[in-house]
């Protein structure tokens, strides 16, 4: 090729690449402005719905159905969950304990394991994978038939409606799911602690209670380990609920987009359990001071 | 009209100066945007006419009321509405509906037209323009204003959009249990009454699910619920699309029925031409995001625009 054609090819090339630069920043500040929006709409419709939850009219009976959705019909999961978790946690510390004659620690370990972390982010992720992608599809499917636009012309705020009951209930529920999945996890790890270990059950207890009180407590009677354990799936049950509601209520592309909607609140409320999960403990560490 | 009313007058004035240029302006393929803004003009006329006569003669600066506000006896008015998401979707749009009114807005797929009907449920907002229903501007309303206006109006989607969690009893008493006062009787009353009116069986069909019926019943069941509160103005997106051809009259019967029987005010999305010249009292056609003729149905079968004949097909 001759020199000339080349020195025309590269400048035509440069001409190009900085014709095509704006465009490419012109896509990325379209892209960061959506995200930015979808940001705020996010927060605005977590305001709302905790907004909602002091203003008339109350939907009552829409709380108790979805405390039972998200609640009760949730315990089955989380019954197993807790149950096998506190179990394998005891078989697999058994070994290490073993080594260490260290076997009558056993329920210190559980318990700290189970009511710190396991407790509140298993209870979490499964109430995500279950509660969560239920509400996304419910709240998809109202909107791709039209019945969110329905309840709009009716004079009725859906996020009064459909957001705020299930994120109340999700915010009571989901504490309660936890106390009860800490508890048979722990009551799993007393059975391994009892037949593998041949630790008694009253030094497995005990262990459970000592290592409660070693963290501490808050205005005397309320056991650090437990505000740790408890403030977390409170925060939990607020983001999945959140989510949920968010992704349901922006669903668009009729049923293909219901499924997408489903995945997404899956997967962001999972993340957001386990990235929280850390700031949360970061927080509380250095906030509930050991004695 | 003008005519009389400058021969009266005297001499022409500014005002009316202005209203002449304002209609040699409007585009003459939208009459009915023309016949409103004239309307408008000779209202803000009027207006500052009675304005001059009330003040006394020292001499003070002419009050000149900016916004004519809506036409006095419409019902529903879009005014100079523009609108665009990624494109523009409505570009100065205006037309009115007048009480007992059934007025059709047809138009290709994604021309607007149930855009329009959300913005006359202010589920949209216009990016300019007025929306008036019921002599009200609703497009500057609050998301929470904006649900008792919507109380006004009963609206008709097309997938019937009844609550699949609800029974059909339910759903239809939905509406009174938010925003009356009425106890289970009376609400029990007013559902059956609304059920009949609609030709179905309220034995038969209260405690069944949506999922349970047919098309045209779900159809049917939509159109109690949405006149369930005694709603003055009702709204329908396509309501024969996916029906056979019976239940096709039988919908658009119901439709008239309305209008005849309690002089309802509706506003009717359609692609059926047919139902929409048997329903309406005006018909719009929405094409290239402004209204390309609006009138009766015999004015638009009668008309020579080429656009508006390939259109109506064979019809």
């Amino acid at each position: 090729m001759p020199f000339a054609a080349q020195t025309r090819g590269t400048a035509t090339t440069t001409v190009h690449a900085l014709n095509s630069l704006p465009q490419v920043l012109d896509r990325l500040n379209v892209a960061a402005k959506r995200k930015v929006l979808a940001l705020q709409e996010y927060f605005l419709l977590a305001w709302n719905a905790l907004r909602f939850i002091f203003a008339r009219p109350f939907y009552g009976g829409d709380l108790v159905q979805q405390m039972d959705a998200i609640g009760v019909q949730s315990l089955g999961i989380v019954l197993l969950t807790g149950f096998f978790t506190g179990m394998v946690l005891a078989l697999q510390s058994a070994v290490q304990l073993q080594t260490f004659g260290a076997s009558m620690y056993m329920g210190r370990l559980v318990s700290a394991s189970m009511i710190r972390e396991l407790g509140p982010v298993l209870a979490g992720l499964m109430v995500a994978g279950r509660v969560g992608s239920g509400i996304a599809a419910q709240l998809g499917s109202m909107k791709v038939t039209e019945q969110i636009d329905a309840l709009n012309t009716l004079g009725t705020d859906p996020i009064k409606k459909l957001v705020t009951p299930r994120v109340l209930a999700a915010l009571i529920m989901l504490p309660v799911l936890t106390i009860i999945n800490d508890f048979v996890g722990i009551v799993g790890g007393n059975l391994i602690a009892q037949f593998y270990l041949d630790v008694p059950t009253s030094l497995y207890w005990r262990t459970v209670w000592e290592q409660v009180a070693s963290d501490g407590f808050t205005f005397r009677f309320i056991p650090n380990d437990f505000i740790q354990g408890l403030s977390k799936p409170f925060v939990f049950g607020g983001v999945i609920s959140i989510t949920a509601c968010y992704f349901g209520l922006n669903t668009s592309g009729g049923t293909e987009g219901v499924g997408m909607s489903t995945t997404r609140t899956v997967v962001t409320s999972s993340i957001l359990i386990l990235v929280l999960d850390y700031f949360i403990t970061q927080i509380l560490l250095s906030v509930l001071a050991a004695p | 009209m003008m005519d009389r009313d400058r021969s009266t007058a005297g001499p022409p004035t500014e005002d009316e100066e202005r209203v002449d240029e304002a209609v040699d302006a409007v585009d003459p393929r939208d009459r009915r945007a023309d016949d409103v803004i004239r309307r408008k003009q000779e209202q803000r006329v009027r207006t500052a006419i009675q304005d001059e006569l009330s003040q006394d003669d020292v001499g003070e600066e002419r009050r000149r009321p900016e916004d004519p506000g809506p036409l006095q006896d419409a019902v529903i008015e879009l005014e100079r509405v523009h609108l665009a998401f990624d494109r523009p979707i409505l570009e100065d749009v205006s037309f009115a509906a007048f009480p007992g009114e059934t007025l059709v807005i047809v138009g290709e797929s994604g021309t607007g037209k149930s855009t329009t009907l959300k913005l006359i449920l202010r589920l949209l907002q216009p990016d300019s323009g007025k929306v008036y229903v019921a002599g009200q501007d609703i497009a500057g309303l609050s998301f929470t204003e904006a649900l008792a206006v919507r109380q006004k109006m009963g609206m008709v989607f097309q997938s019937a959009a009844l609550f699949d969690s609800m029974t059909v009893f339910e759903n239809v008493a939905y509406p009174l249990r938010e925003h009356t006062d009425l106890d289970d009787d009376e609400i029990e009353a007013r559902v059956r009454e609304k059920l009949e009116f609609v030709d179905l069986d309220p034995s038969d069909v209260m405690d069944r699910l949506p999922a349970e019926l047919s098309g045209g019943m779900k159809k049917r069941v939509g159109i109690a619920r949405g006149m369930a509160n005694n709603a003055e103005i009702m709204l329908y997106d396509e309501p024969t699309s996916g029906l056979d051809p019976l239940t096709t009259g039988t919908i658009t019967r119901l439709i008239m029925k309305l209008q005849r029987e309690l002089n309802v005010t509706s506003i009717v999305v359609s692609h059926d031409i047919r139902s929409s010249f048997r329903m309406g009292t005006h018909i719009a056609l929405l094409a290239d995001r402004q209204i390309r003729f609006f009138g009766t149905p015999e004015e638009m079968t009668a008309t020579d625009d080429r656009y508006i004949r390939d259109f109506l097909g064979g019809f």
